[in-house]
């Protein structure tokens, strides 16, 4: 059976055709006016509520619905009162289905039982991330971006549908109410839903300015415990991720790579690979910048396609590879940051004040790379037709992904279709800059097409492939001079940072890396918050080093913080002040950094004694406070270090300021979420090389955080009014430091080299 | 062919006997609730219920499988251990991304299945070997003890 078969029985099954009729008057930007003006991203729409699990009891209650009624791209209303929110942003964890859904629920006064949502397909003009210019979903953005977008959609809808009842009932509309999805007139007792309203709405003009609530009417922005939209789907299996999605005809394809970044393929013996039950093919596909070439293993299912791939000899053209050990690139770094670099930030004469200075405070820092490791494997799958492309995927990109496919192919970006399926995590790495593992499974699905294998086709990752596929958080290597004067007041900072740009080579680079200065290399460094009358930073990029890097949850904060939070605290320390009053004192111009860091030690109790611990056992406090992406995180951590240095922490305190809460619950799930990630990377955290090969594979050997070494965390928010910011990365940067300067306050040992591992163990 | 029991139907299924039950349940049964993660029994994503007890199916050949009862996720709400741990699992919002939580279910199942009142330390110990990289581990926790409570009022 042919895909095209498989999607019209299953369009069949939920009453639509895909050449549905127009039935409504759909005013703004229709569905269906929008199918028929760009066939080619027709199948991504209707497929999306297929692959958007979110609400899926709802979405099966409104199965023979039509949704009647649809004001623009992000609301649908369908006869029977259910809405459905378009999220242009991926949900993979984070909470935005919820988030987004919260933002026009409020605004519409729809009943949140009955409000589900759908990914969004790639559609840059009505989809676009407005802080961006470009969809895709990234830098913790989704709310601050779509706070004012999705109201006005919200309320849009709800200004149609009170419309349509002050006609029918001859009144006028600012004597109505709605709540809870029913628009009443208290004179009359008249109420009609939001289903007997839709078809109505939808014939009445958009209005062209639609006034938002005050904070004082919101009914669910703010409130405690909204149900998140995607827990019942992904607490009974039926969730679908990008793992799961089939078509009919799909083949499974596991790709070879590459020992050593760089390297080439000589010669392929696949006889063995083709002897295994269930195998289908084998094609060799084509790399690309920053993308391994390979071999891969077309099959019925994934196992015969693994063991297809572990059968394969291959042999590899190494000459041109990269060969260089962690070791050596770190050896590099120091010497690099001998010499002076490119200026990212400057005020007053550090290099005097270092000179004059009474106490001269020297640290250097480094961190290793690290492996995103989703606990999905990346994957994708592809379907190529006559001049079109249709993907699913967790995809985070779509913009650039939609464009990179289309240059590969040889058609144009709108003949790319992009299904947005639940990511199973994906912490940056599914939106990767050079589009890698899409244009991997393209690459795949290209080759198998020039051998007559013309099925669908889903490429999948083993656990290794995706530990030792590159694209790590860069390493990095910072030195840092401090200077305090005779009262122990902070006169001069320096920081020297050597580390991989992640801009450079990218799409992004020439509207990112100014003057040799890749601001995601420096954020949090070179906007260093506290009062430092001399201050300068510097930035090294080597360009020799091939191993491909990316963003990783916090992105340049994930290094920043710790080697600034590391830093004040030894200045502290060096002053003989208390690591909290120090810090904020230099904050007097920072009141939002005050705010986080009052509120995170009040709330751990900074100014009692710490309870003591067991026999032989020490225990610490420390502090860091952070701002990323517009949010400001303080967090306290508490750690006990056993005789033989072994460690816990035990207790994390947090604080937090994103501006208005829009949904509670989810901002204390990111920030414990956020602990835990981060945790789990200054625990142990490293990906390693050895002559360029990457030394670690699975979970054995690159270990992550498990829930006996979870601590127990509390966090608080601080009220706000403010516009919202994002919550999905500014968890991440304070944990290591915090965690750092509670070990040397336990043990008066400084952590200068992440992962901790074992440094404090004899 | 290889006959296996899973969710109270007898299937046939035509796969290798050393295929992992794990692709067989889902690339085969098509019962995709059940996740592949590592493909070694290191981070639990692939747990379902063997006889009972949780098993990573991922490294257990479908061979191992054959006439022993296989419960996965799917059908975990007929449990009354498994329904309660959905319910406490709802109600705190214990998922972020999701993918690991039918494995994470499937072992919470399993351990208030034979410890109807578990410590904390009990919770780690039977928890330990299931990996969440979203770290909702103190949601987990909070949530077998909330499913816990609701089966104790069930039986009182």
């Amino acid at each position: 059976m042919g895909i095209e078969k498989g999607i019209d029985k299953w369009l069949a099954r939920r009453g639509e055709t895909s050449a549905a009729p127009e039935r409504a008057v759909v005013v703004n930007v229709s569905r269906r006016q929008f199918l028929a003006g760009s066939a080619g991203l027709a199948l991504g729409l209707y497929l999306a509520p297929l692959a958007s699990s979110a609400g899926r009891l709802a979405a099966e209650e409104r199965a023979e619905q039509d949704d009647i009624f649809a004001p623009n791209a992000f609301v649908r209303v369908a006869s029977d009162g259910s809405v459905v929110v378009v999220a242009k942003h991926l949900e993979m964890g984070q909470g935005t289905y919820t988030g987004l859904a919260t933002l026009v629920a409020d605004e519409m006064d729809a009943d949140w039982r009955r409000v589900s949502v759908e990914g969004a397909p790639a559609d840059t003009e009505r989809y676009k991330n407005l802080a961006f210019g470009l969809q895709g979903t990234g830098g913790s953005t989704a709310m601050a971006n779509s706070w004012e977008q999705m109201r006005q959609a919200g309320a849009t809808a709800r200004a149609m549908l009170v419309a349509a009842a002050a006609e029918r009932w001859g009144v006028a509309a600012d004597t109505l109410s709605v709540s809870e999805g029913v628009v009443s007139h208290a004179q009359s007792g008249r109420e009609a839903g939001f289903g007997e309203l839709a078809k109505a709405a939808g014939e009445r003009p958009v209005p062209e300015t639609v006034s938002l609530k005050a904070p004082e009417d919101f009914t669910l922005i703010g409130k405690q415990a909204l149900p998140r939209q995607d827990s019942p789907a992904k607490t009974d299996g039926s969730a679908v991720f990008t793992q799961d999605m089939t078509l009919p005809g799909m083949l499974m394809a596991v790709p070879a790579h590459p020992h050593r970044f760089g390297a080439t393929l000589s010669s392929v013996d696949d006889s063995q690979a083709l002897e295994v039950p269930g195998v289908v093919g084998v094609v060799r596909f084509a790399g690309g910048n920053r993308r391994f070439e390979g071999v891969a293993v077309l099959a019925e299912n994934t196992w015969a396609a693994s063991q297809g791939r572990d059968a394969l000899k291959l042999e590899w053209d190494e000459s041109k590879a990269f060969d260089l050990g962690s070791d050596e690139i770190m050896a590099r770094y120091r010497k690099l940051a001998e010499q002076s670099g490119t200026i990212a930030t400057q005020r007053g004469d550090t290099e005097a004040a270092l000179k004059e200075s009474a106490t001269l405070i020297e640290a250097d820092y480094e961190f290793p790379y690290l492996a995103h490791a989703a606990m999905e494997p990346l994957n994708c799958l592809v379907k190529l037709g006559e001049k079109r492309c249709d993907i699913w995927n967790g995809e985070q990109w779509q913009t650039m992904d939609q464009q990179a496919v289309a240059e590969l192919l040889g058609i144009e970006p709108q003949q790319v279709s992009l299904t947005q399926l639940y990511a199973g995590g994906s912490f940056g790495r599914r939106a990767n800059p050079h589009s890698d593992y899409v244009l991997e499974a393209v690459a795949i699905a290209m080759a198998a097409r020039e051998q007559g294998i013309q099925a669908p086709i889903k490429m999948v990752w083993m656990r290794e492939d995706d530990t030792q596929g590159g694209h790590y958080r860069p390493m990095n290597f910072h030195r840092g001079r401090l200077a305090l004067d005779k009262e122990g007041r902070l006169v001069a900072w320096h920081q020297r940072l050597v580390g991989q740009s992640i801009m450079t080579g990218t799409p992004m680079e020439s509207f990112m890396v100014e003057d040799g200065i890749d601001p995601t290399s420096v954020e949090g460094a070179a906007n260093l918050p506290y009062d430092v009358a001399n201050l300068q930073v510097e930035l090294h990029i080597p360009e020799d080093i091939a191993v491909p890097v990316q963003w990783w949850r916090s992105v340049g904060h994930s290094h920043t913080a710790f080697s600034t939070e590391s830093l004040v605290d030894e200045a502290a320390a060096a002053a003989g002040k208390d690591p909290v009053a120090f810090r904020r004192a230099l904050l007097a111009e920072h009141p939002r950094h005050r705010g986080v860091l009052e509120l995170a030690a009040e709330k751990a109790g900074w100014n009692k004694p710490l309870a003591e611990g067991g026999e032989g056992e020490r225990r610490g406090r420390g502090v860091a406070v952070h701002e990323s992406f517009s949010s400001y995180v303080a967090q306290v951590a508490e750690v006990t270090v056993k005789g033989d240095g072994s460690y816990r922490v035990d207790r994390v305190v947090c604080a937090v300021d994103c501006g208005v809460a829009v949904n509670p619950d989810v901002i204390r799930a990111q920030m414990e979420g956020g602990i835990g990630f981060g945790l789990s990377a200054a625990m142990r955290g490293e990906i390693t090389l050895k002559q360029g090969e990457v030394q670690q594979g699975n979970f054995d050997d690159y270990k992550v955080l498990r829930i006996h070494e979870m601590p127990t965390i509390e966090v608080h928010i601080v009220p706000s009014s403010k516009p919202p910011t994002g919550v999905g990365e500014p968890g991440v940067p304070p944990i290591a430091p915090a965690v750092a300067n509670a070990l040397f306050s336990a043990t008066g040992q400084r952590i200068r080299r992440l992962p901790i591992g074992k440094q404090l163990e004899s | 062919m290889v006959k296996l029991t899973i969710n109270g139907s007898e299937r046939e299924l035509e796969v290798p006997e050393n295929m992992p039950l794990l692709w067989a349940l889902r690339d085969v049964v098509g019962f995709t609730g059940t996740k592949f993660g590592c493909g070694k029994g290191l981070c639990g994503a692939c747990t379902v219920h063997l006889d009972g007890q949780p098993t990573r199916s991922c490294i257990t050949p479908v061979s191992a499988a054959k006439g022993r009862p296989i419960t996965t996720i799917e059908a975990i709400a007929e449990d009354e251990v498994g329904q309660a741990v959905q319910t406490a699992w709802r109600e705190l919002d214990v998922v972020q991304c999701g993918y690991c939580q039918s494995g994470q279910i499937m072992s919470a199942t399993a351990l208030l299945s034979n410890n109807a009142n578990p410590s904390d330390a009990d919770v780690d110990s039977a928890m330990q070997g299931n990996i969440c990289r979203c770290a909702t581990y103190v949601r987990i926790r909070a949530a077998i003890h909330n499913a816990a409570g609701r089966l104790a009022k069930e039986v009182s």
